[in-house]
């Protein structure tokens, strides 16, 4: 019996720590980012291009980055929402008594969140090279789009399906077409988790590197048009990072704790979202 | 409506048959079993080896699972078994954060904090001279990312497992401890290994971060603390000169087939086995 109690006791304190652990990592990695980051954050850093040499240590911000990466979260995860939702919703309306299709599309989907965004952004860029066209920003969110729509129509299916039948069957009823009744009615009731599912993406889109490096370019102006090239804020850090200045290298932390504010922002209104915006959902 | 599916069934289509395309080029000059187990690297004279690339991600994989998954378990279990419900509702935005941080940013803690404390703490104490940017920290960085992926999924396995189970082995007199490495675990096995393939998976894949703390040399990495260069990274890196040397591009693209090939094995496996746990239980 004493043997036991022990080896619990052993247990408990392994998993415990390992719990602690966790949270020290995060804290570790925000705390030690910030302090690297603290002395090169100003004013300038956010609010102005690259100047000349600012690769070098001279004046500049990286106001381009920014901005680049937010029209491309912004632009590709409207166009994901626009061909997600549809499918979200088709899954658990039109098709919900074929099974077998829902379960097929769904093992689908899942599949196509686990590839790496490398290998959509190594295929983009060869489409792009087979149809002649240059890096630019519309690129860009076509790539990135098409690596959070799996994420963000199994986002937002794992809320759709917890719509109870009795809603469904509710405005069928009241003579609602399929269409209405997945827009008007399981759209509202959904809504905060539609909302959730959207930020998830968003967050994804914004911090991705890999899916952009190729196709979206880097420059040190703000684009005009889709058709030009866009600097990204996780290609910022990467590049900074890589130069030998320590000026620089410092700029790349403060560049990252921008993007990992970001990144905090989205989570922090998410977890408001899903707590707030639950007024015109009916409970059951 | 209906014509939305279309995105989903395209998609994956569209990424088989490219990348299968594209990498024709260099499965017609060279033999596969010379592609995947040669390692000579030179693009300039048209020999493509992938070998130390494949066995850089290979190590990579392993020991970032071998760091990953214990911490994961064993902080599921005292998350879902132990701990008061306020400690898991602390936890839940933890984990979330941590799996919302970007992947450069990790890299940018991982050159950092890790490479000079491998360089500087580590690699000295077992006698080797490491520049810091080694198999040995990638594979911890890579580590620290999918914790929060595993983890999640784990707590998930466990919870569904219904907790009369729990009760019942307890009623017959079991303690705490037995019941749940006896009859948890048991349970939630398969769903716990199908949490691990996708970590593997997730791992696999993993570009940016790897790149940045992996050390990116092209030979077989000969202990923890020498440079690595996974695929991921190789692609990455070379896609910028893929253009000017003859069969470069369908070699990296072979490189990307490759990963998409493995990532989409263990995820299909890993599916394979939740499914049996789900009917199981």
């Amino acid at each position: 019996m004493k043997k036991h109690k022990l080896e619990e006791w052993i247990f408990r304190l392994i998993m415990f720590f390992s719990t602690v652990l966790i949270v020290a990592a995060l804290l570790l990695i925000l705390v030690s980012i910030t302090m690297k980051a603290w002395p090169a954050l100003s004013w300038e850093m956010i609010s102005q291009v690259p100047h000349g040499g600012y690769y070098f240590g001279k004046e500049g911000g990286i106001l381009n980055a920014i901005v680049g990466s937010l029209i491309l979260a912004f632009s590709s995860t409207f166009l994901a929402l626009l061909t997600g939702l549809p499918v979200a919703l088709v899954l658990n309306t039109s098709l919900i008594k074929r099974k077998r299709w829902v379960y097929f599309i769904r093992y689908i989907l899942d599949l196509l969140w686990g590839v790496p965004s490398i290998v959509y952004g190594a295929l983009g860029f060869s489409i792009m090279i087979y149809f002649g066209l240059k890096t630019s920003l519309l690129a860009g969110i076509i790539t990135v789009s098409i690596f959070i729509l799996p994420i963000m129509i199994r986002a937002m299916d794992e809320v759709i399906k917890e719509v109870p039948l009795s809603l469904h069957e509710a405005s069928y009823s009241l003579g609602a077409t399929t269409g209405e009744t997945a827009f008007l009615v399981i759209i509202r009731q959904c809504f905060p988790g539609i909302a959730t599912a959207v930020l998830l993406s968003f967050g994804r889109a914004i911090g991705d590197a890999a899916s952009v490096l190729f196709t979206c370019g880097f420059t040190d102006f703000i684009p005009d048009s889709l058709n030009e090239p866009a600097a990204t804020l996780p290609l910022a850090i990467f590049f900074q990072l890589g130069s030998p200045l320590p000026e620089v290298q410092a700029r790349a932390y403060a560049s990252a704790f921008i993007l990992t504010i970001i990144v905090l922002v989205i989570s922090i209104l998410s977890r408001i979202i899903s707590g707030k915006l639950n007024k015109n959902k009916i409970n059951f | 409506m209906n014509f939305s599916l279309v995105f989903v069934f395209v998609i994956p289509v569209v990424l088989i048959a490219g990348l299968s395309w594209k990498s024709a080029a260099v499965l017609s000059h060279s033999s596969l079993s010379d592609l995947l187990f040669s390692s000579e690297w030179s693009p300039m004279k048209g020999k493509f080896g992938f070998f130390p690339f494949i066995i850089s991600s290979l190590w990579l994989t392993i020991i970032s699972i071998i760091i990953a998954v214990p911490v994961c378990l064993s902080s599921a279990i005292h998350l879902t078994q132990y701990a008061p419900a306020k400690v898991l509702k602390i936890m839940h935005p933890v984990i979330d954060i941590l799996a919302g941080i970007p992947s450069v940013v990790y890299g940018a803690w991982g050159v950092l904090v890790i490479v000079p404390f491998i360089r500087d703490h580590v690699s000295g104490f077992f006698g080797y001279e490491s520049s810091g940017y080694s198999l040995i920290s990638a594979a911890f960085v890579l580590a620290v990312m999918i914790i929060p992926f595993i983890l999640n999924l784990m707590i998930e396995v466990i919870r569904i497992i219904p907790s009369e189970l729990l009760e019942s082995a307890l009623s017959l007199g079991a303690a705490k401890w037995q019941a749940i490495r006896k009859v948890i675990l048991k349970k939630a096995l398969p769903g716990l290994v199908s949490a691990v393939g996708l970590g593997i998976s997730r791992a696999f894949g993993e570009t940016m971060a790897v790149l940045m703390v992996a050390g990116n040399m092209v030979k077989i990495p000969e202990h923890l603390f020498d440079a690595s260069y996974p695929l991921p990274a190789l692609i990455a890196n070379n896609y910028g000169e893929m253009l000017t040397i003859p069969m470069y591009d369908s070699a990296l693209m072979f490189a990307a087939l490759i990963l998409l090939t493995v990532v989409l094995i263990f995820n299909l496996l890993s599916r394979q086995l939740i499914t049996k746990f789900e009917n199981y239980r």
